[in-house]
């Protein structure tokens, strides 16, 4: 393509510049983790000693060892539960002639634009009636059923853009609908499933208001809603506190730099909904 | 269960697809209907239902009653309404939203597009890395994310830093301002969105025809015509996307807000999510029910309004 050089040098500038806008701040939180307990860190600054303590002493101060397996356990339920619920829901609405299918569908659509906040008010109340609070399960479910809306609908749109011939073939070979989804459907919608899967880990993990609505025991949360209470009391220790950040934000980096093509893929076709 | 497999179905992989294929979304093989696909849909439709579906049912009830959620509930009718309506700090927290909108939606969604055009005009070495950097706000816990930007924020933090080179730094606290608090966490808003519409522009970029800006440059066509005549009409439906999103979150926003400001100073941050949740906690679940109801009202409006933007893009 026949652009001017200067026009391409400008591309980098603004490219370049809009990285530095985004790594900037996070690495000054990570520059902050190593200065030394109870520093004043102004500014971005480099610490003339590296300090590990911070992480250390985070980690016991913010009971992140319970927090993490919290979360942990929250991802470990979520996940494969919302990915199969919405794989079986997604071929049902997607991939058969099921009854009342287009009205269904609407209504997991619904579910996509409710806001987390319109179901908080009964559920922090009933549940605790019900005594059902404070319970890693009950916050699984909870989260399971509100990324179910999103799930349903991609793996629909999957599920209907597969090849016409192969499923006619199968049902040559007298299949029913469940051999077809284990054996020809599922496998083609892999991509699709473990994009989503890793999605809903990203959801799971990062999720605030739900947690600390159904749960009560601050210990008993998980990692962010941790963070989230533990920034109030330790205001002023920039370091424990960017420490405590670095602890919860490591896991789903980690995930994101493994799985980077997964997420890409996912963010933009969640966006796309 | 190896047995059930049908035994055709990699050969049926390796069938010549040089058949006019059947339209996507297929209507299927068989005309007959499957009731059996229900039992597909039950397990999902029953956790959906249970719990969201039903508690959001039940908000809508619990709006219309005064109740601390251990005594007695009294009617309150539309009440609690009338008070969201009319009560400063009820209404303010729908005022501070709209006003995030801005910042959440059509900053980024502005930038985005100036530099996805900026970006598509040519091949970009690294692109990949680039990307990555990008997306990097998107998966943070937007917990992290407050946390992140008090620091930067504060009266020390890089902020103030980077005015100072320029000779700005007055030592505010952004976040801690009368003037600047909300601005502050729209900014934050815009850090964390503004890489997703960019990438989602780009991505609608790549899928405009060469040949339209191969034309319109022959005309003799600037950048900004370009940009008009080809860009904008081509990116269409992935700007109603972008503002689908981001109009969500601004709306709906409840973890950066709490962990920055949690709605000081006075109460010039508060929003929506923040108030409902405190309301909540405190014992006054009417209003909290109320606000959650106007707030899911506005989401689905918001929702309907920019959808349809997108749609009237896919028809071009």
């Amino acid at each position: 393509m026949r652009t001017s050089r200067a026009e391409g040098a400008a591309s980098y500038l603004v490219l370049i510049a809009m990285a530095l806008g985004v790594l900037t701040p996070l690495l000054g939180l990570v520059l902050a983790a190593f200065h030394p307990p109870g520093a004043h860190v102004s500014g971005l600054s480099w610490p003339e000693r590296f300090s590990w303590g911070n992480l250390a002493t985070a980690w016991r101060e913010g009971h992140f060892a319970s927090l993490m397996g919290a979360s942990l356990t929250v991802c470990l339920i979520v996940v494969p539960l919302t990915v199969v619920l919405a794989s079986l829901a997604g071929y049902g609405l997607g991939g058969l002639r099921t009854p009342g299918r287009g009205g269904l569908g609407l209504v997991f659509l619904l579910g996509m634009t409710l806001p987390i906040e319109v179901v908080i008010v009964p559920l922090y109340r009933d549940l605790r009636d019900l005594h059902l609070t404070d319970s890693l399960i009950t916050l699984s479910l909870v989260e399971a059923a509100a990324f179910l809306p999103f799930g349903v609908y991609w793996m629909r749109r999957t599920f209907a853009s597969l090849p016409a011939e192969l499923v006619e073939q199968a049902l040559l070979d007298g299949a029913g609908p469940w051999q077809r989804l284990r054996w020809i459907e599922w496998p083609l919608a892999r991509p699709a499933v473990a994009t989503l899967a890793v999605l809903y880990f990203m959801w799971a993990w990062n999720q605030f208001l739900l947690v600390v609505t159904l749960i009560s025991d601050p210990n008993r949360r998980t990692a962010p809603a941790g963070l989230g209470f533990f920034v109030a009391p330790h205001s002023t220790d920039l370091p424990l506190l960017s420490a405590a950040s670095l602890i919860v934000i490591g896991p789903i980096v980690a995930v994101y730099l493994i799985f980077q093509r997964q997420f890409v893929a996912g963010l933009l076709a969640g966006a796309s909904r | 269960m190896r047995a059930d497999r049908p035994r055709s179905a990699a050969k049926a992989g390796l069938a010549p697809s040089g058949r006019s294929a059947k339209p996507v979304g297929r209507p299927g093989p068989g005309r007959r209907r499957q009731w059996s696909g229900l039992w597909f849909v039950l397990p999902a439709l029953l956790l959906y239902g249970g719990l969201i579906l039903y508690p959001a049912a039940r908000t809508i009830n619990l709006s219309l009653w005064r109740w601390d959620g251990v005594n007695q509930a009294t009617w309150r009718g539309w009440a609690n309404y009338v008070d969201v309506a009319l009560d400063p700090i009820l209404r303010g927290s729908i005022l501070h939203a709209g006003l995030l909108i801005v910042f959440f939606s059509l900053i980024p969604v502005g930038l985005g597009l100036v530099w996805a055009s900026l970006l598509t005009r040519r091949r970009i070495r690294g692109l990949a890395w680039f990307r990555l950097v990008f997306f990097l706000p998107q998966i943070l816990p937007l917990v992290a994310v407050g946390v992140i930007w008090r620091w930067a924020l504060a009266p020390q933090g890089l902020i103030n830093q980077v005015l100072g080179w320029f000779g700005l730094d007055q030592g505010r606290a952004w976040l801690g301002e009368w003037d600047y608090a909300l601005i502050a966490i729209g900014l934050i808003g815009a850090w964390v969105q503004s890489g997703l519409c960019m990438m989602l522009f780009m991505a609608g970029c790549g899928r405009i025809d060469r040949e339209l800006y191969e034309a319109v440059r022959l005309d003799g066509a600037g950048p900004w015509r370009e940009f008009w005549a080809v860009t904008w009409p081509g990116l269409r439906s992935e700007v109603g996307l972008a503002l689908t999103v981001t109009v969500i979150a601004a709306l709906a926003s409840f973890d950066i807000v709490f962990v920055t400001t949690n709605g000081s100073p006075g109460h010039r941050t508060d929003v929506p999510g923040l108030l409902i949740y405190q309301r909540l906690v405190a014992g006054d679940l009417g209003h909290a029910a109320a606000l959650a109801v106007v707030l899911s009202g506005l989401v689905l409006l918001a929702a309907l309004a920019t959808s349809r933007l997108s749609r009237s893009g896919e028809e071009r």
